[in-house]
């Protein structure tokens, strides 16, 4: 369960490609990062998922689109290897596959909580509720970015020991998700040219 | 007239303990038995059980309204945790995820015999390799992933097919993660009580148990407007109870007002304590004898003989008042030897012509009635003969009461109009009333009489709404259509219940319907769970396949080292039976499929329409089932077949009481002997019965078997004054008019009274008896004195 959620962490912050507007040049380089990101109402990319895990001798690739609308739904929607809908809307998480439909609810798993408050934060420009949860570490510049985030609490470092991601002013490129047990996921993201 | 006084004390006490130990040994029943016919098909046996203890009647379904929607996530979200831990609840559900760890180690454990996709093919090199492929490709997604730790053990994902196969019903809307109303604006869930919904005592505790963890779960969110959740609880064991509570509240409250107003009256009319006193003795012996006679003819008596006997034999209080007005205790003179030879064979007739109708009760196929008419006959006969004989006894030296002689002559004087009109007049005017009657009941005939069990159900129109309403929302977990897998033994059922589902499948398929739910998803029969077990191939085999199967895929054969393992071990365990499934919560949805009689076993499957509130096709679910060669399963409409069995019973009960008539008209020929006499009699009391009947129909009640009962009750009490007036036109020996015209407005005001207040409670048969009985009376005293009046010279 935290895996999904750490996952979808990722997809809020990866979403972005709506063009730059204008921010004030006296800010930090984060907290500029932070404003746009908190400024985009909707978004919609494709992306390109690797999984490398230790059980399996290659890794796994699946593709699709990602779409997200302000403040807290966030759709992915995977086209390859085989068709899935996952919608997370509120504290919801809905899995649609094969004609099968599965709700889950967050709050039934205290330790995805903060989760969750971090993507809400990070939508908000929240960089204050974000540091409550994670350890944050900027590099690079507005136009280039990378930010680590590493879970501050036990329960969330037992499925995910750290999140990468690179971006471009307002625009995320890649995600890394890295798991304690070495296994990680890779996911690049471009404009979306789907219908 | 001592020792006469001392014997007939002594045989009425001599009773009275006999009628009391009966009483007291008796078994009560306040189940549905009432209901099921005494000698029952299998499918109405069938029917009855099911609603007693089948799972439908174990639902609570419970609502969260008003504040927002955050805090009845929250509230839901408590309350399904406090309940889990009850152990009054089988199973409570609001769409949380619920599989626990202990069930999930159950289903992993049990995988290779649990799950559907389990055979032979599976376990081949191009099954494997298939499985495996499926089970890769899942991985890629974040939900597939949960199970990557699972992947060496169980490469072919047999536990997310088990998962799978027990969640195969649609979910209901959802919000804030839990359960909710289409239009969102309140949180559902569901609780399964572990007591059958007819343990009206569980259903009220596991209903208390609800209310409190519902207010510890409201404490726990801040107090503000926006958080003020209210809980609305319904489902059949809730109705039960309600329904109880109001029966009782009502029968306690209107008791208490119609004693009080009844004593009140009598003791205004005879001025005497001793008179009241005495005036109640026949109504409690016969009340007393009454249920000495159910619990001697029937073993058992139910609640709603306790409940509405006593109404029946109200007519018992009309006896003293007509012993104590008549015999002219009044004047001081005790003369009860004229009262026994003038008035008394009167009395006798009438109570014979109301034993006469009751008797149409005991035919009856439904319980519930039969028992009602053997109480009203032995209450009956047990009242007269106590003041028959009794009350003469009793009667203490100087005893006098008010003489009620002026109000009779002043009745008298309301009635001398009516002497101003000729016979012909009056006939004339009857016939009119009573072709307007009956034209307007021909007219309304086809929705006369309600043939629904619903018309005695307790349960407010509004409530059944929002029961269904919730129902549609959830779903439809409304238990309506079933199919019903019958046998000596629990494996019998089962492998049943796998042919019907295989069965009912292809009607999923084709959209016929729209699902099913069956036991043998959680438990497969032996037979299925062993051909299973016996298809897992040897540690040599399967490793053989093995290395073939993953040729081309991304893992390497030497990490499924675990999955070789576990299926070499399920090859040597044991096979699941229902007990190992008693420790997990899947047992809770298993056990309500299951349904034990004495020595049937029947395993339910409920089917569900295509649309949410859709109706069922069961004549194609008839055929699917025989296609299948599904033998011993049958397919039951409950709500059909109780409507069916109720109207079963109303057209009974229609002829029974028809027949009831003739044998009545029969009495009155033999003990009159004049045609025209009998004619007097009954046409005042056919012509009140008909003018109820069309004013009830008028006012857009559909009548139901309590107004038939109320309709047996005019006749009844009616005839008691039909045949006083002509007792008065035919006799030289006649008695005081005014006295006879007063005792019967005194007895005719005390059944008003008590029958009127009835029509007030909120209880419909109560209602029903209500609305008929007062108005009918009242119109049988009235066309009787009118007729009787126009006509006082007839024996002359």
């Amino acid at each position: 369960m935290p895996r999904v959620l750490s996952f979808f962490l990722l997809c809020v912050l990866a979403i972005g490609n709506e063009p730059l507007r204008a921010a004030p040049a006296d800010l930090h380089d984060l907290d500029q990062v932070m404003a746009m990101l908190a400024m985009r109402q909707h978004g919609r990319v494709e992306f390109i998922e690797q999984q490398f895990l230790a059980v399996l001798s290659h890794p796994i690739e699946s593709s699709g689109e990602l779409r997200y609308d302000a403040p807290d739904r966030l759709e992915k929607r995977t086209l390859k290897p085989r068709a899935e809908n996952l919608v997370l809307a509120g504290e919801v998480l809905t899995v649609e596959r094969a004609g099968r439909r599965r709700v889950m609810a967050l709050h039934a798993y205290p330790q995805v909580v903060p989760f969750i408050e971090s993507i809400r934060a990070t939508l908000a420009g929240d960089r204050k509720a974000l540091e409550r949860l994670f350890r944050l570490d900027f590099a690079g510049t507005v136009s280039r970015w990378t930010l680590t985030l590493v879970p501050l609490e036990s329960k969330v470092k037992q499925s995910v020991s750290q999140v990468r991601i690179e971006g471009a002013q307002d625009q995320l490129l890649k995600v890394e998700i890295r798991q304690p047990d070495g296994d990680r996921s890779l996911m690049t993201l471009r404009p979306s040219t789907l219908p | 007239m001592n020792v006469h006084r001392a014997r007939v004390l002594v045989v009425w006490l001599g009773c009275i303990a006999c009628a009391g130990v009966l009483v007291a040994r008796a078994h009560y029943s306040t189940d549905l038995s009432a209901f099921l016919p005494a000698h029952p098909t299998p499918t109405q046996q069938l029917l009855v059980d099911q609603l007693r203890d089948g799972p439908a009647s174990r639902l609570i379904l419970i609502a969260l309204e008003q504040g927002d929607a955050g805090s009845r996530a929250r509230v839901s979200a408590s309350l399904v945790q406090q309940l889990r831990k009850d152990p009054q609840f089988a199973s409570v559900n609001n769409g949380e995820a619920v599989a626990g760890q202990g069930d999930r180690e159950f289903l992993f454990q049990h995988r290779y015999v649990l799950s559907e996709a389990v055979n032979a093919q599976r376990f081949s090199a191009a099954g494997l390799n298939s499985a495996i492929r499926e089970t890769i490709d899942n991985l890629a997604s974040p939900a597939g992933l949960m199970f990557k730790s699972l992947l060496p053990r169980d490469p072919t994902g047999e536990l997310l097919n088990i998962i799978d196969q027990l969640a195969r019903s649609p979910q209901p809307e959802s919000r804030d993660g839990v359960w909710a109303s289409s239009d969102g604006t309140r949180a559902l869930a569901v609780a399964q009580t572990a007591a059958g919904g007819s343990d009206t005592d569980a259903q009220s505790r596991a209903i208390d148990a609800i209310r409190a963890a519902f207010a510890a779960a409201a404490a726990e969110l801040p107090q503000t407007a926006a958080n003020r959740v209210q809980l609305r609880l319904s489902g059949p064991g809730v109705f039960a109870v309600a329904a109880r509570a109001k029966i009782e509240r009502a029968a306690v409250r209107l008791s208490i007002v119609s004693g009080i107003l009844v004593v009140t009256l009598l003791l205004l009319v005879y001025r005497s304590l001793a008179a009241l006193g005495l005036g109640l003795l026949p109504v409690a012996t016969g009340a007393l004898v009454g249920i000495a006679a159910v619990a001697l003819g029937f073993g058992a008596v139910h609640g709603i003989t306790l409940g509405f006997g006593i109404t029946l034999i109200g007519e018992s209080v009309d006896y003293s008042i007509y012993f104590f007005v008549q015999s002219r205790q009044a004047r001081g003179a005790a003369d009860a030897r004229s009262w026994r030879q003038v008035w008394w064979p009167t009395i006798r007739l009438g109570m014979m012509t109301s034993v006469c109708g009751f008797a149409s009760l005991l035919p009856s196929g439904f319980p519930g009635l039969k028992q009602l008419g053997l109480y009203s006959i032995g209450g009956l006969i047990a009242a007269a003969l106590v003041t028959r004989y009794l009350l003469p006894a009793l009667l203490p030296a100087g005893f006098k009461i008010h003489d009620v002689t002026p109000l009779g002559l002043r009745v008298g004087g309301l009635l001398q109009r009516a002497q101003n009109l000729s016979g012909r007049t009056i006939l004339l005017c009857g016939a009119v009333l009573a072709t307007l009657a009956l034209t307007l009941l021909y007219h309304d005939r086809e929705s006369l009489w309600n043939r629904e069990l619903s018309a005695l159900s307790p349960i407010s129109a509004d409530e059944q709404n929002y029961d269904a309403k919730l129902r549609a929302d959830l779903g439809a977990a409304d238990v309506r259509d079933l199919v019903i897998v019958s046998g000596p033994d629990m494996e019998s059922i089962l492998h049943g219940a796998e042919l019907a589902a295989r069965a009912l499948q292809s009607l999923v398929d084709e959209k016929a319907i729209g699902g099913f739910e069956n036991p043998a998803a959680y438990l497969p029969s032996m037979a299925t769970q062993e051909s299973r077990r016996s298809s897992l191939p040897s540690a040599a085999d399967l490793r053989a396949n093995l290395n073939q199967a993953v040729e081309g895929l991304p893992l390497r054969a030497d990490r499924l080292q675990p999955f070789l393992e576990d299926v070499e071990a399920t090859r040597h365990a044991a096979l699941v039976t229902p007990r190992d499934l008693a420790g997990t919560s899947l047992s809770a949805g298993f056990d309500a499929l299951i349904l034990h009689q004495k020595d049937r076993w029947n395993a339910l499957l409920p089917l569900r329409s295509a649309q949410a509130g859709g109706n069922i096709d069961l004549n194609a679910v008839v055929a699917a089932l025989r296609r299948g060669q599904v033998d011993d399963a049958r397919v039951l409409d409950v709500k059909q077949e109780s409507d069916a069995l109720y109207d079963n019973y109303l057209g009974e009960a229609i002829h029974f009481s028809l027949a009831g008539f003739v044998a009545l008209t029969a009495l009155l020929l033999i003990a009159l002997r004049s045609p025209r006499r009998v004619a007097r009699v009954l046409a005042p009391l056919v012509l009140a019965v008909v003018t109820v009947a069309a004013g009830l129909s008028l006012a857009g009640v559909h009548l139901s078997i309590l107004h038939l009962v109320g309709m047996l009750l005019i006749v009844a009490v009616g005839s008691n004054y039909a045949l006083f007036f002509d007792r008065q036109a035919n006799s030289r020996e006649a008695g005081d008019e005014a006295l006879t015209l007063a005792a019967l407005v005194i007895a005719n005001s005390s059944t008003v009274i008590a029958f009127g207040l009835l029509s007030f409670s909120q209880v419909p048969v109560l209602v029903a008896l209500g609305t008929t009985v007062a108005p009918g009376t009242f119109l049988a005293l009235l066309f009787a004195a009118i007729g009787a009046s126009a006509a006082p010279s007839a024996h002359a």
